[in-house]
């Protein structure tokens, strides 16, 4: 078996709040190919967003990784000196944030901010790496280029703010992408725009994508396998074409059921949406026993008494409950 | 840019013209005035006649409209009136105070940045470091002295005990006499900018852009050079402006007790005397100077932040 770009094993991540330490993600595990997308899902609050930043070696207090290996080509990086892990990140690891707003400089040109990562990476000259800069806004199909690299942020609109923010994190080619919500600010139609380059991009250049959203139905499209996370636990894994399907968790099973479907509208007109009931637990009280039992339709004694183990499935997913279907 | 330049300076016109109305009237309710002073100290006694001949002379008995009126008309032209203790224009007056007043203003605010800014940036990179620690209760210990007793001290300290320096006057002008006003006028600003400083860059240090310029692999030292900084000083520049244009204001105390002979300390001395038009002649100045400061700040911002100047 080859070694996967990157490997999660048994990651733990600690909040301390008040002198106490709470568990914010623990047991996740996930492996991702050279080239694959590979998504993970959740609603906020499900640890998802700091999943991908302990990858990047981005948390910081109150959050820290507790334990658990970040693996990159079976390297583990988790632990590297901080010099080493910089080089890693940008030119190896890149990321996507999910506000487009704030997530560059206002008082840099975008230019000046794509040509860092060749100033950083590849020790070019600001002259070279501002002409750099403007290739990369070509492509990702920024219009007139020339003239935009001159352009600070507030110029430009939110979509083409994150198409600034691609070109950034695939300036060096990076072998990883991690998108976190990348689209979730942008207004639907400009969403697709920003999926489709994303994916055509990675795939053009051989990038793996960690795509993160709670937007269930744009990762099924664009991934290959999915992970769905609930308080900080994966509790199934699957392919996407599976987890549509067959969806073994009653978590997965809540999510596909909530999402408007627009061809049953037109056959049986309008109907209310399934829902989830109840609300995410807070961090610092998590219920015993499965973290989903609360809100779980199919919840009996041993949910709220007995912790699910992770149950690998036939066809390579894993599912972490005690009635998976 | 010539844009805001303009559009400030028509802002500031309203305000000059409450101002120049406020001054006026503000010393016109006052009871006593310059004559009635003469008596108060109870040594001299002046003939009633005299008396009356010299409110006429000074046109204290005119009705107040009409002495509005003809105020408004001196000022616009420029014109402040004639000091009734020297009997010259006061402009003049003024214009001989104006130089060390501003030497003085710059030489504090100068050192006033010099030192909080990069104390402030210092701490705030280092936070929760015992230097952040120091700094900040310095800071606040700075924010707390009166200037009038900080002067003492450095005067006893440097001038006194250690003799580096003179305790007080204007000599030559050069460094030696400057120092110690300017130090005893600067610590409060320093120590507020540094208080700003540190708020402003833990504030950008949060901010998403840095986490961003984290991600992309930059080191530290690169984020705060090359994302922090300028971030920063938007706020930096807007304490700076603040402290520096009522530093003039400020300077009464420290003028009076080093003995420089500044516009605050000829306030003092009119004030004293009831000489009305120069006290309202070193208001306008200190006024005029904070507006100015002002105008240059909002100028500063357009340079700094390009969101201004195409917004």
């Amino acid at each position: 078996m080859t070694t996967p770009l990157l490997e999660v094993r048994d990651l733990r991540i600690a909040l301390d709040a008040g002198g106490r330490s709470h568990d914010a993600v623990g047991n996740v595990s996930f492996s991702i190919g050279r080239g694959e997308t590979f998504g993970l899902v959740g609603e906020s609050g499900c640890g998802k967003s700091i999943t991908a930043l302990s990858i990047m070696g981005l948390l910081r207090s109150p959050l820290s990784l507790a334990g658990g290996a970040i693996a990159l080509d079976g390297r583990e990086i988790q632990d590297l000196p901080a010099a080493d892990m910089r080089r890693l990140r940008g030119k190896r690891i890149a990321m996507i944030f999910q506000e487009p707003m704030t997530a560059l400089n206002p008082l840099s040109p975008v230019g000046r901010q794509i040509a860092e990562m060749f100033v950083l990476h590849e020790r070019a000259s600001w002259k070279e790496a501002w002409e750099r800069a403007e290739d990369a806004l070509r492509q990702v199909r920024v219009p007139s280029p020339e003239r935009r690299v001159h352009d600070y942020p507030h110029q430009l609109s939110g979509g083409m703010r994150q198409r600034v923010m691609i070109a950034i994190a695939l300036a060096c080619g990076p072998d990883l992408l991690v998108a976190d919500e990348p689209t979730t600010a942008l207004d639907v139609t400009v969403q697709a725009e920003i999926v489709d380059l994303m994916a055509e991009l990675c795939a053009a250049k051989g990038t793996a994508v960690l795509m993160i959203s709670h937007d269930l139905g744009l990762v099924a499209n664009m991934c290959e396998r999915v992970a769905v996370m609930y308080a900080g636990r994966i509790v199934e894994s699957q392919a996407a074409d599976a987890i549509f399907a067959h969806p073994r968790h009653p978590y997965t099973q809540g999510l596909i059921g909530s999402l408007p479907l627009l061809s049953a509208r037109s056959r049986h007109g309008r109907q209310k949406l399934r829902e989830i009931s109840g609300v995410v637990p807070s961090i610092v009280a998590y219920p015993p026993g499965c973290r989903f039992n609360p809100r779980c339709p199919a919840m009996t004694d041993i949910c709220a008494r007995d912790v699910p183990m992770a149950e690998s499935l036939p066809d390579g997913g894993l599912v972490r409950c005690h009635h998976h279907g | 840019m010539l844009a805001v330049l303009v559009r400030r300076l028509l802002n500031v016109v309203p305000t000059i013209a409450a101002v120049v109305a406020l001054v006026f009237l503000l010393f016109s309710v006052l009871p006593g005035s310059f004559i009635s002073g003469m008596n108060e100290d109870g040594r001299t006694t002046i003939d009633p006649a005299v008396m009356e001949r010299m409110r006429k002379e000074m046109g204290l008995d005119d009705p107040l409209a009409e002495r509005f009126v003809k105020y408004l008309g001196r000022t616009a032209i420029g014109d402040l009136g004639t000091s009734f203790r020297t009997r010259e224009p006061v402009t003049k007056l003024i214009a001989d105070r104006l130089w060390p007043s501003l030497k003085l203003t710059f030489a504090a605010m100068l050192f006033a940045i010099a030192i909080g800014v990069p104390l402030g940036f210092v701490a705030a990179l280092k936070q929760g470091s015992v230097l952040d620690t120091a700094s900040m209760v310095g800071a606040i210990s700075g924010l707390s002295l009166p200037k009038f007793w900080l002067g003492l001290m450095l005067m006893y300290l440097f001038a006194l005990q250690l003799k580096w320096l003179p305790s007080f006057g204007y000599g030559d002008g050069g460094l030696r006499h400057l120092t110690l006003p300017a130090i005893a006028l600067g610590v409060s600003p320093m120590a507020l900018l540094a208080r700003t400083t540190r708020a402003a860059v833990l504030d950008v240090l949060n901010a998403d852009f840095v986490r961003t310029a984290r991600s992309k692999g930059m080191g530290e030292s690169r984020v705060v050079t090359w994302h922090v900084m300028r971030n920063a000083l938007v706020l930096v520049v807007t304490t700076i402006g603040l402290q520096f244009g009522s530093l003039m204001g400020q300077a009464v105390v420290v003028e009076k007790l080093f003995s420089w002979p500044g516009v605050g300390s000829l306030l003092v001395d009119s004030v004293f005397q009831r000489d009305i038009p120069a006290v309202q002649g070193c208001i306008l100045l200190i006024v005029f100077f904070f507006l100015a400061i002002n105008t240059l700040i909002d100028l500063a911002y357009v340079l700094i932040d390009p969101r201004i100047r195409y917004g």
